[in-house]
């Protein structure tokens, strides 16, 4: 995904000369050395020094530039937390903040690295959107949409690499603010967002080998949430399922679980989230995810 | 600006100014407590010198607004009444802005609120104005409109880091089209940074030593403070440490804690009047 993001960025900033990309010790490999060599002066390494980047960021878009502040996800939010609130979120400026390899991508780098709480933490600063690519052709749309935008601040989750294409023949286009269906069915709708969507589509599989018709959504804008949307799902479906690598406070699940009870949904509702703990064990991002009760068998023990 | 411009600062003029607006900052004291006084009388002659003598009119001949090509960012947010001060004599803000200063009515607060008129940033929390400042010093830059970004930062702010952070950033990528002042007067809200952190000092070789031209100035003296900057040699940021008092002009004010944030109760208030006044 960064690559593909790298890529889009470059694009859209050899249309728009307002685009400027603010990274925190990132070295420019791929399309974004492209980035670098066609645009060398939108193009700033602060160094380890994320408050700057994110200062620097609001500096610019209070000058009328679109900037983007791009870095490991877990560095984005958390060390310049005051200035993501006070000069992006207060201030209303249109800013893009781009959290690569959130959830527990990095798997092996420990606990520091992981970034669990990213959704609840941007979602509760007034102003800030939050947008999850569930794969590279939809952050594709999602990296256009932020670059043009003008009405505030967004939180862009993104995976790392390696992720693979689900909405190829999507139900839906992508549309900022809006669920999205890969596809439709009838019996139970699987909601996820981010690169956690491989295990959706995985469940999905195996529950139409049982014979039931799977829904599955990218609910990629997480906020503003599409409400109408998730309501409908909840109405339209005998089962719901709530799948994503973030904890359970402030995510999907607590947010569809709060809609379910204000419409007194009648469909049974699964969340699968990582657990109110840190992640003190190593191994692969799945093996991680394994140990906090998200993979494609403990799912499907649950809901089958 | 050539020589004889500069030699022809308004000295006199510029004192005019700041003892108007020292007595203005009082006589809201008079009907809000909500004020940061001290810091606000620390700021006076730097925040003057900014808006009247080095940031260059717009079109309409104001130094503040769309078309203007400078920009002042208020860092240390607290010392904003000086700030609304100085709006209100460019014809920004208005009588009926004060009026309403800290009142549902209103839209000033105790701090810079962006999107207020000739509010630039949105400022309070401390150590965020320096980073601003750089992109804003770098956008104009990049982009050749070629604007001077004026920032002023308090002592006590310094020590965030953030404040480093964006410091080592600017000297780092050129931006010369940035100056910033420290209002140094020694204090932060209740206790004196000489005591706090007495490793600050010397101030100026630091800046230097983190790639700026930096300079020390009485903070008091208005055309000290504008030859500092107008005798830059201009190839890096500027940094003008500014040696203030707090609550300057009053003398049971000056480098008293509470006057920090304290309002004067009326016969306070007649004897700060009448000291301003008096002074030369």
């Amino acid at each position: 995904m960064r690559n593909m993001f790298s890529q889009t960025l470059f694009e859209c900033a050899s249309e728009n000369p307002d685009i400027y990309i603010v990274v925190a010790d990132i070295s420019p490999a791929g399309p974004m050395m492209d980035f670098q060599t066609n645009h060398p002066d939108r193009f700033i390494n602060v160094g380890v020094a994320e408050q700057t980047m994110i200062g620097m960021c609001a500096g610019l878009a209070l000058k009328g530039c679109q900037p983007f502040a791009y870095t490991i996800a877990t560095f984005t939010l958390y060390r310049p937390f005051e200035m993501v609130r006070d000069d992006l979120g207060y201030q209303n400026l249109p800013v893009t903040i781009v959290g690569m390899g959130a959830g527990v991508i990095y798997s092996t780098l420990g606990g520091t690295h992981h970034t669990m709480e990213d959704v609840a933490v941007a979602s509760a600063i007034p102003n800030m959107r939050v947008l999850a690519p569930c794969d590279p052709a939809e952050l594709v749309e999602a990296t256009r949409y932020c670059a043009y935008q003008k009405e505030g601040p967004v939180y862009l989750r993104i995976g790392k690499a390696g992720e693979p294409t689900f909405t190829d023949t999507a139900v839906d286009k992508f549309e900022f603010g809006k669920i999205r269906y890969i596809q439709k069915g009838t019996d139970v709708c699987i909601l996820a967002y981010g690169t956690i969507m491989a295990k959706a589509m995985e469940v999905a599989k195996e529950l139409e080998a049982k014979g039931k018709s799977v829904s599955v959504v990218s609910a990629h804008t997480i906020k503003p949430l599409d409400r109408p949307g998730i309501e409908a799902a909840l109405n339209g479906h005998d089962q719901v399922i709530v799948v994503e690598d973030h904890v359970p406070e402030g995510g999907l699940s607590s947010r569809v679980k709060q809609i379910a009870w204000d419409v007194q949904a009648k469909c049974k509702l699964h969340t699968f989230t990582l657990k109110d703990e840190f992640i003190h064990n190593y191994g692969s991002q799945d093996d991680l995810l394994a140990a906090h009760g998200i993979s494609v068998p403990l799912i499907l023990e649950q809901v089958a | 600006m050539t020589a004889t411009e500069q030699n022809a600062f308004d000295v006199a003029a510029a004192k005019d100014r700041c003892k108007r607006h020292r007595k203005r900052i009082l006589d809201m004291t008079q009907y809000v407590t909500a004020l940061h006084v001290g810091g606000a009388f620390s700021s006076t002659e730097i925040v003057d010198c900014i808006y009247y003598n080095l940031m260059r009119p717009g079109p309409n001949g104001n130094p503040v607004g769309d078309d203007a090509p400078d920009t002042f960012l208020m860092s240390k947010g607290h010392g904003y009444m000086i700030q609304v001060m100085l709006l209100v004599d460019l014809g920004i803000l208005t009588e009926e802005h004060l009026r309403g200063y800290c009142t549902p009515h209103g839209i000033l607060g105790v701090h810079p609120d962006y999107g207020n008129p000739g509010i630039e940033a949105s400022t309070g929390s401390l150590g965020h104005g320096m980073g601003m400042a750089l992109g804003m010093a770098y956008a104009e830059k990049t982009r050749g409109t070629n604007g001077t970004i004026y920032t002023v930062m308090s002592d006590g702010e310094v020590q965030e880091g953030s404040t480093w952070e964006a410091t080592l950033m600017a000297s780092s990528l050129g931006v010369s089209n940035l100056v910033a002042f420290i209002d140094n007067n020694n204090m932060q809200s209740a206790t004196f940074t000489t005591d706090t952190h007495p490793s600050f000092y010397p101030v100026v070789e630091k800046y230097q030593a983190f790639g700026w031209e930096a300079v020390e100035v009485d903070g008091h003296d208005s055309e000290a403070i504008f030859n500092a900057v107008q005798n830059r040699s201009g190839d890096k940021p500027l940094l003008v440490n500014c040696k203030t008092t707090k609550g300057k002009g009053v003398s049971y004010m000056e480098s008293v804690p509470m006057w920090h944030y304290r309002s004067p109760d009326p016969e306070e208030y007649k004897q700060a009047i009448r000291e301003i006044d008096e002074a030369n």
